[in-house]
C-alpha cells in the first residue's frame, strides 16, 4: 500500500524556508501571494498497519517539537483565497538520497518498506494567474533539470522505474559519408569534432576495414574533446606570420621547464600539480571551470563543479586528502533588469544565488573549508557565468605518482552510474545556444557531497595501506576517459554490465560515457582485491571490479559478452589531427577621458567602495564552512570585529605542525579591453602580492592558470590568448614563480535567438599557492596601532585604464596598468623579507580602487583612522593629480603598517626599492588624506566608509 | 597514571572527526576513531572508553533532519550499551552535529524524572534560514558540568545552518533552567543581551549548549575543537602571543574527570 506522510511546521515556530521563498517571489515580480506553507512528503510503499507507519512519523520523520505530521493529503487553511497546490518531485531516475537514508532507517526501526519517495508540496495563497504560478513553480519552486512541478494535488507523481535495456550494438556507417555527412553526423550525435576530426575517424576505419559502433565514436568523441586534450593551446597558432607549435608548451609549460625547482614534484603531469609541503608531505593543487552546467543549473552546476574539482586532488599521485577548496565566480551584475535579459538565460542574481547555494552545500558536507576566492562582475557574463573551484590536497610525497600494471583490476567505487552527466566533455566544449538549457539538461549532473566523503574516508585508507597501483576520477568523459587515461601505455579490458546503475535502462555507451558523479577509478594488484573491497564495504561505499589492465595497447569494452568497442590506445590518445589555426592582435581605439578633479573625492571612494567588484562579500563567505578541519590560521575574513578583507588565506594542514599553507588569486579582466598582455601580467602581479601579505616566500611559490576565452576560431580571441600566454611566461620567469597546473575553459559565448553574440571578456584567473615554516609569523592587513607609520612601497604610475575610478565616469581610458617586470620581482622579495623579519605588523595589496581604498579596508578593518598625506607618495613621471594618486591601480604596490621603533629598519629593509611614508595610524576613527599643500582631499569616518563597502550585498 | 580512552564515534558525512581526535590528544588523552558500523558490529567496544565525542559534520547528509539518522541507529541498536555508559559514571560530548544527535536520542536533555527518552527540545533552523560560520562569545553558566568551569566567558565559531534550540513547551525550558543544565548562552561582546547576530541562530534564552541531569552529558552547537591552537582566533595576530586558546579547557576538563 502506498502511504503519503506530510510534515509541516507547527504555528508557533516560524517557517523560515517559506518566509525565505516568499521574498525570492517578490525578486520575481510577484506580489499577489499572501502567503505560502511548506510540507514536506515521504510517499512510502509498505504493507506495514497504519500504527507502524503513524510510529515512523512520529518518531523518525517529523521534529516532535517543531512539526505536526498528518498520514494522507493535508487541507489547506479554510478562507477566501484562493488555494494553489505545487508538488515538487524528483524525475523518474534522479537519485534521491533521504530516501535511501530513510529506508535504512525504517529498517533500523524494524518497519518493513519497499520503497520510499520524497517530494516537496507548496501550498500558495493570493489570487494568482494560472501563469503566474507556474513561473513561481519553475522559477523558484522546481529545479526543472532534475525535478517535475505538478499542479493538481490528485496528480500521481512520475512512476519511479524505467523500462531494463535491451542489447543491440549499433554500428555507425561512417566510411562511404561524404563532407557535409560527417559534419552532420556529428552534429546529429552531439560529438563537437569538426570536419578534419572527423575524416582523421572516417580514415582509420577505412583502413580497419570496418564501421566504428557508436560506443568508439562517443570514446573518440570524448577523448579528443578540447576539454580533455586542449586542441587550441596544444595545436598550432599563426601569428603575425610567425607559427607557434604548442603555446601551452612553448609558453606556460616551458617556463616551469626552465625554472626547474626542486621543490617542484610533478607538475602538468597529472589531475593536480604537487610541490612538496616538508619532509614527509607534499600539497597538490587545482583549479578547474564548470561554466556551461552552471549557466544551465546553477545551484547542480556548482556544486558537482566544486565535487568534481576535489576528485582532481583525491585522483593526483596515490591519492590527496583534500584540505582546502577555493571558489571564483564571474557574473553579471544582479541588479540587471528583466528585460535584458535575453531567451535561454537564467537571471544573474538567480546563477548567483544558486552558483554560491551549491558550492556551500557541497563544500560544507565535505567538510573542505572554503577559505578564498573572489567575485567579478561584468554584464558580459550574463549567459555564460563563470564558475572557478579550486581543491588543495596533501598526500605523502612518497606517493606522488601512480602507475598502473599490467594485470592490475579496475576498480571503480563510489556513487552508481545513471544518465546524468551525458555528453559533459563535449558540451562544455562547444558554445551555448538560446535552446542550449532544453537541449542539454542531461549534461548537467546531481552531486551527492555524503557519496563522495565516504569515497575519501575509504580511499585514504586504501591509499595508506599500499593497496592499489594508481588512482583517476571519472571526470570529463566518465569511465571512457579514465580507463582510456590510466591504460593509455598498457591497454584495457572492461566489461561494462559489471557497473552499477541507479536505474535500469542505460545501453552500453551511456554506461560508458555517463559522467555520474563521485566515482573513482583505481588499479589494485589482484592479490589485493579482496582487502581493497573490505575497506569499501566495511563502511558502505560501493565498489566493483569492471575488468583489467593489459598490455597490448589496446581498449577493450565488452557488454553482456559481446565486444561493443575495440580501439587501439595509440589512435585513441594520439590520433587527433593538429592543424594551424590563425590568430591576429584586436586593434584597439582607446584614448585617455579628460576628467576635471571631482569636488567631492571622498564621495569617489564611497563609491568604488560599493562597486560590486569591491564591496564586501561577507554574505558569501560565511556561508562556507572555512575552519572545517581545524587548520584555520588566516581567515579570508580579519580585523578587529572578524569582517575585514584578508589578502590570502592560510590554513595548517597537519593539526600537530605549525607549517603552513598560504592561498591566494589574481584577476582582472576589465584590463582585457585594453591590452590582454597586462592583463595577464597583473593577474599573476596580484595573486602573488596577495600571498606576500600574509606573509609567504616568494621563494616557494607556485601558480596555477585557468583562461577564460571566447571562441577561439575567432582570430583575435586567439590572438589575446596567445599574448597572455606570453605573458605568462615572462612573469613566471621574471618572478621565478613557476606554473604546476592549469586548465582552459574556450567557446564561452553564447548565440542569442535574434542572432547576436555575447562573449565573455578574456578571463585569466592565478591561483598562487605557498609553504610557510611558520604561521605564527604570517599577518593580517587590519590596521594594528595608533601612532604606527604607515608606508607606500612601489611606484604610482598614470595608470588608470581600466580602474574602477574611471569605471565610475564610464570610462575605460587606454593607460593599462604595466607591471615592470625589472623592479617588480625584488620589490616583491623586499616586502617579504621585511614580513619575515617581523618589521610589519599589517601589509595590504594596492588593487582596484588603488591606495585610497586599500586605506580605508586597512582602517576599518582595524578600526582605527588613518592619516595620509599624498606627498610621500612615490610618483613616477607624469602623475600629478590628486585623483590619480589615489585611485591610480599601478601594480606592484603595497600599504604597509610599521611601528615606530623599526621605522629605519623597515626602510633598510626596502632598499633600493621605491618606498614612501604616506602617513601614520590614528586613535580618531576617520580616514583623512590631505596633499603636499595640506588641503584635506578626503575625511571619511571609518564606520561611514565601511557602510558603503558592505552595504551592497548585505543580503 | 592510567590512560583516558576516548572513542571518536563517526558516521558517513561526519567531518569534524580529525580536528576533535586532536583536541582530546591535546588534552592529554588516548583517542580511538571509529566508525559507527564497527561499534553497531560489536557494541560491547564500546565499554572500553571513558569519554564517547560525537563530532561535527552531516551524519547521513542530515537527510530527514540534522542528526536524525544516526540519532535513530543509536537508539534501535546501542541503546542499552549507551545506557550502560551513561551509568557507569562516564562522559559524552556532543558538537554541533553530535549535539543535534544527543538531543534526538533524547540523551539531552534527558529527563530526571521519567529517566524517558523522548526528545523533548530540537536544533532547528536558523532563523537566518542559512548556514553560517562565525565567532561567538559564549557565557558558561552550569556549575554541574563537568566539561567546564562556571562563570567563564569563552569565544569559539559556529559553523550550522539548524541550530536554533527550542524546547517541546515553556516546562521543559524551566526544568533546564532550575536544573542547572544550561551548559552555554550565546552573549555579546561586552556581555549584554544578544541580538543577531551575537545569538547566531535565534536560539530560545540563547541556548549554545546544555547538559544532562548529572553534568556528564554535554552538546553544544559551538565547536570547542576549532580553539585549541593560537593562531584559531580570528584576531590572533593582534593579540598576545602567550594567550590560551578557548576551547582546549572543554577537553582537559573531561579527561581531567578521570585523573
Amino acid at each position: 500500500m502506498n502511504w503519503r506522510i506530510e510534515l509541516s511546521t507547527r504555528e508557533e515556530f516560524p517557517d523560515t524556508h517559506a518566509q525565505a521563498l516568499l521574498s525570492q517571489i517578490c525578486d520575481l515580480g510577484i506580489t499577489s501571494v499572501q502567503a505560502l506553507r511548506f510540507i514536506r512528503v515521504f510517499l512510502i510503499e509498505s504493507d506495514a498497519e497504519r500504527s507502524a507507519i503513524e510510529r515512523a512519523a512520529a518518531e523518525l520523520l517529523a521534529d516532535p517539537v517543531t512539526e505536526h505530521f498528518h498520514v494522507g493529503q493535508t487541507k489547506p487553511p479554510p478562507g477566501p483565497a484562493k488555494v494553489n497546490i505545487v508538488e515538487v518531485h524528483l524525475k523518474p531516475g534522479v537519485m534521491d538520497p533521504v530516501a535511501a537514508s530513510t529506508l535504512m532507517a525504517l529498517d533500523d526501526m524494524n518497519i518493513k518498506a519497499d520503497s520510499v519517495r520524497t517530494a516537496r508540496k507548496y501550498i500558495i495563497l493570493g489570487s494568482m494567474t494560472d501563469l503566474e504560478v507556474q513561473t513561481i513553480a519553475s522559477g523558484i519552486l522546481a529545479n526543472d533539470c532534475i525535478e517535475t512541478a505538478l499542479f493538481d494535488p490528485s496528480a500521481e507523481p512520475p512512476p519511479p522505474h524505467l523500462a531494463p535495456y535491451e542489447l543491440k550494438v549499433i554500428t555507425v556507417p561512417i566510411r562511404q559519408l561524404g563532407e557535409d555527412e560527417l559534419l552532420g553526423l556529428s552534429k546529429q550525435r552531439d560529438l563537437f569534432l569538426n570536419l578534419r576530426e572527423m575524416q582523421a575517424i572516417q580514415e582509420h576505419f577505412r583502413k580497419l576495414d570496418r564501421d566504428p559502433t557508436d560506443l568508439e565514436i562517443e570514446t573518440l568523441a570524448q577523448t579528443w574533446s578540447e576539454h580533455c586534450v586542449h586542441k587550441t593551446l596544444r595545436g598550432r597558432i599563426e601569428i603575425d606570420g610567425e607559427i607557434i607549435d604548442n603555446l601551452l608548451g612553448s609558453t606556460i609549460m616551458k617556463a616551469t621547464r626552465e625554472l626547474d625547482k626542486p621543490w617542484c614534484i610533478s607538475v602538468f603531469k597529472d589531475n593536480a600539480g604537487v610541490i612538496s609541503f616538508d619532509d614527509t608531505y607534499a600539497v597538490c593543487f587545482k583549479v578547474e571551470t564548470h561554466n556551461h552546467p552552471s549557466a544551465i543549473e546553477p545551484y547542480g552546476g556548482a556544486a558537482t563543479g566544486i565535487g568534481g574539482v576535489i576528485r582532481d586532488p583525491l585522483g593526483t599521485g596515490l591519492g590527496a586528502l583534500p584540505v582546502a577548496n577555493t571558489d571564483i565566480f564571474c557574473f553579471a551584475p544582479p541588479d540587471m533588469p528583466r528585460e535584458k535579459i535575453p531567451k535561454g538565460v537564467l537571471h544573474p542574481r538567480r546563477v548567483f544565488r544558486g552558483v554560491v547555494g551549491g558550492v556551500r552545500d557541497y563544500g560544507n558536507r565535505m567538510g573542505i573549508p572554503t577559505v578564498n576566492g573572489a567575485v567579478y562582475f561584468d554584464e558580459r557574463y550574463l549567459a555564460n557565468p563563470l564558475v572557478y573551484c579550486g581543491n588543495l590536497g596533501l598526500l605523502p610525497a612518497a606517493g606522488s605518482f601512480g602507475q598502473a600494471k599490467p594485470g592490475d583490476k579496475i576498480v571503480v567505487a563510489g556513487g552508481r552510474t545513471g544518465r546524468d552527466g551525458i555528453h559533459g566533455a563535449t558540451f562544455s566544449s562547444g558554445e551555448l545556444t538560446h535552446t542550449s538549457d532544453t537541449q542539454f539538461s542531461h549534461a548537467v549532473q546531481i552531486g551527492n557531497a555524503i557519496t563522495e566523503k565516504k569515497l575519501v574516508d575509504t580511499l585514504m585508507q586504501a591509499r595508506d595501506r599500499g593497496l592499489y597501483s594508481a588512482i583517476t576520477d571519472c571526470g570529463a568523459g566518465g569511465l571512457s576517459s579514465a580507463v582510456g587515461e590510466m591504460g593509455e601505455e598498457l591497454g584495457a579490458s572492461v566489461e561494462l554490465q559489471q557497473v552499477p546503475l541507479k536505474y535500469d535502462g542505460l545501453s552500453y555507451t551511456e554506461i560508458w560515457i555517463s559522467e555520474a558523479q563521485e566515482r573513482m577509478v583505481i588499479a589494485v594488484p589482484p592479490e589485493n582485491l579482496e582487502a581493497v573491497m573490505e575497506i569499501f564495504r566495511a563502511e558502505d561505499v560501493e565498489a566493483t571490479c569492471l575488468g583489467e589492465f593489459t598490455n597490448d595497447r589496446v581498449l577493450r569494452v565488452c557488454y553482456q559478452g559481446k565486444t561493443v568497442g575495440e580501439l587501439e590506445m595509440k589512435f585513441l590518445h594520439k590520433g587527433v589531427p593538429r592543424y594551424t589555426r590563425q590568430a591576429s592582435l584586436p586593434k584597439r581605439d582607446l584614448s585617455e577621458p579628460s576628467l576635471p578633479v571631482p569636488d567631492d573625492l571622498g564621495r569617489c571612494l564611497h563609491d568604488i567602495l560599493s562597486a560590486p567588484n569591491v564591496a564586501s562579500k561577507e554574505w558569501i563567505i560565511r556561508q562556507y564552512d572555512h575552519e572545517v578541519q581545524g587548520g584555520s590560521a588566516i581567515k579570508p575574513l580579519v580585523g578587529v570585529t572578524n569582517d575585514g578583507p584578508g589578502d590570502a588565506a592560510v590554513v595548517r594542514p597537519l593539526l600537530d605542525s605549525d607549517r603552513g599553507l598560504v592561498i591566494s588569486c589574481g584577476m582582472n579582466p576589465k584590463y582585457s579591453d585594453l591590452d590582454c598582455y597586462y592583463m595577464a601580467l597583473a593577474a599573476i602581479d596580484e595573486a602573488i602580492r596577495n600571498a606576500i601579505c600574509v606573509g609567504a616566500d616568494p621563494e616557494r611559490l607556485a601558480l596555477l592558470d585557468n583562461f577564460c576565452w571566447g571562441n577561439p576560431d575567432v582570430p583575435e580571441r586567439l590572438g589575446t590568448l596567445v599574448r597572455a600566454s606570453q605573458a605568462c611566461y615572462d612573469a613566471a620567469m621574471a618572478f621565478g614563480t613557476p606554473f604546476i597546473s592549469g586548465k582552459d575553459s574556450l567557446n564561452n559565448e553564447f548565440s542569442c535567438d535574434d542572432g547576436t553574440t555575447i562573449a565573455i571578456p578574456d578571463t585569466l584567473l592565478i591561483s598562487a599557492m605557498s609553504v610557510v615554516a611558520d604561521v605564527s609569523k604570517c599577518i593580517t592587513m587590519d590596521l594594528k596601532g595608533a601612532g604606527n607609520y604607515l608606508f607606500l612601497v612601489g611606484l604610482t604610475k598614470n595608470e588608470l585604464g581600466g580602474s574602477h575610478y574611471y569605471a565610475l565616469h564610464d570610462h575605460l581610458g587606454a593607460n593599462v596598468p604595466k607591471v615592470d617586470l625589472s623592479t617588480a620581482p625584488a620589490l616583491h622579495r623586499a616586502v617579504a623579507g621585511a614580513i619575515a623579519e617581523g618589521l610589519v605588523v599589517s601589509c595590504h595589496d594596492l588593487s582596484e580602487g588603488g591606495l585610497a581604498v586599500a586605506a580605508a579596508e586597512m582602517a576599518f578593518a582595524g578600526g582605527l583612522g588613518a592619516k595620509l598625506n599624498l606627498a610621500g607618495v612615490p610618483l613616477a613621471p607624469g602623475i600629478v593629480r590628486p585623483d590619480h594618486i589615489l585611485f591610480s591601480e599601478s601594480q606592484s604596490r603595497y600599504l604597509v603598517e610599521v611601528k615606530p621603533e623599526n621605522y629605519s629598519a623597515f626602510l633598510s629593509s626596502l632598499l633600493p626599492c621605491h618606498v614612501g611614508q604616506v602617513g601614520v595610524v590614528t586613535d580618531e576613527p576617520s580616514l583623512k588624506v590631505v596633499d603636499s599643500q595640506k588641503k584635506v582631499l578626503i575625511e571619511e569616518s571609518i564606520e561611514a566608509l565601511k557602510e558603503s563597502w558592505q552595504r551592497t550585498f548585505n543580503w | 597514571m592510567a590512560d583516558v580512552n576516548v572513542l571518536v564515534l563517526r558516521a558517513a558525512g561526519t567531518n569534524c572527526d580529525r580536528e576533535c581526535v586532536h583536541a582530546f590528544e591535546l588534552a592529554g588523552a588516548k583517542v580511538a576513531s571509529l566508525h559507527v558500523n564497527r561499534v553497531l558490529e560489536e557494541p560491547h567496544l564500546l565499554s572500553k572508553f571513558q569519554i564517547l565525542a560525537l563530532p561535527g559534520g552531516f551524519s547521513y547528509g542530515d537527510d530527514i533532519a540534522a542528526g536524525k539518522i544516526l540519532a535513530n541507529q543509536l537508539l534501535h541498536h546501542l541503546a542499552q550499551p549507551l545506557g550502560e555508559f551513561v551509568e557507569a559514571d562516564k562522559l559524552i560530548i556532543g558538537i554541533c552535529n553530535g549535539f543535534q544527535v544527543l538531543v534526538k536520542t533524547g540523551l539531552l536533555p534527558g529527563d530526571s524524572k521519567a529517566n524517558s527518552r523522548s526528545q523533548l527540545a530540537t536544533l532547528t533552523y536558523n532563523d537566518s534560514d542559512k548556514f553560517e560560520d562565525r565567532w561567538v562569545h559564549l557565557a558558561a553558566c552550569s556549575s554541574k558540568c563537568v566539561f567546564l568551569q562556571s562563570p567563564a566567558r569563552i569565544y569559539l565559531p559556529v559553523a550550522h545552518g539548524e541550530g536554533k534550540f527550542v524546547t517541546s513547551s515553556p516546562e521543559v525550558l524551566g526544568a533546564l533552567n532550575e536544573n542547572d543544565q544550561v551548559a552555554f548562552r550565546y552573549t555579546s561582546a561586552d556581555g549584554a543581551e544578544p541580538a543577531y547576530p551575537d545569538n547566531p541562530n535565534g536560539s530560545v534564552e540563547n541556548i549554545a549548549g546544555i547538559t544532562d541531569p548529572t553534568g556528564r552529558i554535554l552538546g553544544l552547537m559551538p565547536h570547542p575543537e576549532r580553539h585549541v591552537h593560537r593562531t584559531h582566533h580570528p584576531q590572533w595576530t593582534r593579540l598576545a602571543a602567550d594567550r590560551e586558546p578557548d576551547g582546549l579547557a572543554i577537553f582537559t576538563n573531561a579527561v581531567d574527570y578521570f585523573k
